[in-house]
């Protein structure tokens, strides 16, 4: 396991990981016992920001702890707290039957795996909770849409890459939509603001309608 | 109560405080007042905490009618300021009567006013704060037309008093700010490097609270390939595949796929603030 620390200014340091299993790993391991003075971290695919607050911690400091400490990439779907979010879903997407016959399986098989696998929340990108899903229970790569929708409605249950994820929000998208649920995944006005926040453990459930 | 009453809000009259930091992780910026330093200036002015709500005012021509009584202070950017048609001088505290009819001119001098009133704009937090968030469509809507904003109480200190003559305008020619090294450095040829601190760039006039382009040479690449996204900071000056640098700023979003070839001190990030379309910009190691 590497690790590969890039200044990011006089508050942050960039962490750069070999793949995305060591950024789950090591984010799971610096979100464990965060020294004072750590504001932020900022999980991606390939890294980790850590932002801090300098009148309360020397970078310095936080390079050394960030260097030190240990963490063994695991499976994919251990997240480092909370039981898994359930999240019914109608299975009667726009592009099921499309997204099934690209992978080269029924559209009951591909709502059986996506049922069947735990995910976890790897990161948040595209928009504001908008959670990146990923599971060791998930085979598939799926390609994006050649041409993004201008509109995708809150809700809708989606796949691209090799990344499951839920729109929070009504916004354009280019991932492939599967389902849809009810649930409330972006609420600012609640003290959970997003329900597929990093580390967040998610199983899905088929529903005949949300 | 007081109240403000907006008859005109300008080019774009935002609501803003300090922000709402430590949610990048759920990809929500921090956004607040992109010229932090006035933002906390014109509080101070007031006696209000330094994180209190005020108006961030683009450009000026904007006019308000105060309903009830208060102090307010405006920073930031300098240009005519009249109470009732009297001339108010920028960077103090002065008090306005019920029904006083408050007017901000276009800026001469830098881009965003600062207008805090004694006891704070009194809207509805999101997420811990006050500031319109603008590429997320966070916090309070932009001020209308029409829009009447409640000032809170009054706050406990009383007004303080200062020296005038420590308010310096925003500068008028070529800004020079630091930078540190980004954690793309590696990714641009030595060239890119040395025009980066030898060329005087032109702030391009598009410029907003996400970003502001910079006009210049070509910065070139010496790696090829495409990055993954990663988390940015205020200030992380990320480049397009086209070679040219864009200051990210308080309303960014919070992982960026182009490589970030450097980042503007903190100290020098309200200098950005109010940076002008067309002014010159040089950069210096921090």
């Amino acid at each position: 396991m590497s690790r590969r620390l890039l200044p990011s200014g006089e508050a942050a340091l960039l962490v750069e990981c070999d793949s995305l299993e060591e950024v789950l790993a090591l984010h799971d391991a610096l979100e464990a016992e965060p020294p004072r003075g750590v504001v932020e971290l900022v999980p991606a695919a390939r890294s980790i920001l850590v932002a801090i607050d300098p009148a309360v911690i020397p970078l310095e400091s936080v390079a050394t702890w960030v260097r030190r400490i240990p963490a063994e990439p695991r499976s994919r779907a251990v997240g480092a707290r909370s039981e898994p979010v359930t999240i019914p879903v109608a299975y009667d997407g726009d592009d099921l039957a499309a997204t099934a016959a690209l992978l080269a399986i029924s559209p009951e098989a591909l709502v059986a795996r996506h049922t069947e696998a735990e995910w976890r929340v790897a990161f948040v990108g595209f928009a504001p909770g908008f959670g990146y899903l990923v599971s060791d229970d998930w085979p598939f790569e799926v390609p994006r849409l050649d041409s993004p929708r201008t509109r995708v409605p809150a809700g809708a249950v989606a796949l691209a890459g090799v990344f499951g994820g839920v729109y929070p929000r009504q916004s354009p998208g280019g991932w492939r939509l599967i389902g849809r649920t009810d649930v409330s995944l972006w609420d600012p006005e609640s003290e959970q603001p997003v329900l597929l926040a990093p580390g967040r453990r998610i199983r899905f459930e088929a529903i005949g309608s949300p | 109560m007081t109240r403000l009453r907006i008859e005109q809000p300008g080019a774009l009259a935002l609501v803003q405080d300090l922000g709402r930091p430590g949610l990048a992780h759920l990809g929500v910026a921090a956004s607040g007042a992109l010229d932090r330093a006035a933002l906390t200036l014109a509080n101070r002015l007031v006696g209000n905490p330094d994180g209190e709500a005020a108006l961030e005012l683009l450009v000026g021509g904007f006019r308000a009618r105060f309903e009830g009584e208060a102090w307010f202070a405006v920073t930031g950017a300098w240009g005519s300021i009249r109470l009732g048609g009297r001339t108010i001088a920028p960077y103090t505290a002065a008090p306005a009567r019920d029904g006083a009819v408050l007017d901000i001119g276009p800026a001469e001098r830098g881009i965003r006013y600062l207008l805090a009133v004694r006891g704070g704009l009194d809207v509805p937090a999101v997420l811990g704060s006050r500031s319109r968030d603008t590429l997320a469509g966070l916090g309070p809507d932009p001020v209308v037309p029409g829009q009447v904003i409640d000032i809170g109480p009054e706050p406990a200190a009383s007004l303080p008093i200062v020296d005038q003559d420590a308010a310096f305008p925003p500068p008028k020619d070529a800004v020079t700010l630091e930078l540190h090294a980004g954690p793309r450095a590696d990714w641009f040829t030595e060239d890119a490097h040395t025009a980066l601190f030898e060329t005087v760039w032109r702030f391009s006039e598009q410029a907003d609270r996400i970003g502001a382009r910079l006009v210049g040479p070509v910065l070139d690449r010496q790696r090829a390939g495409e990055l993954e996204s990663e988390g940015t900071v205020a200030g992380s000056i990320q480049v397009t595949s086209g070679g040219q640098p864009t200051i990210l700023l308080a309303d960014r979003p919070v992982t960026g796929g182009y490589p970030v070839i450097a980042i503007v001190a903190r100290s020098s990030l309200d200098a950005v603030a109010q940076l002008r379309p067309g002014q010159g910009v040089r950069f210096r190691h921090a």
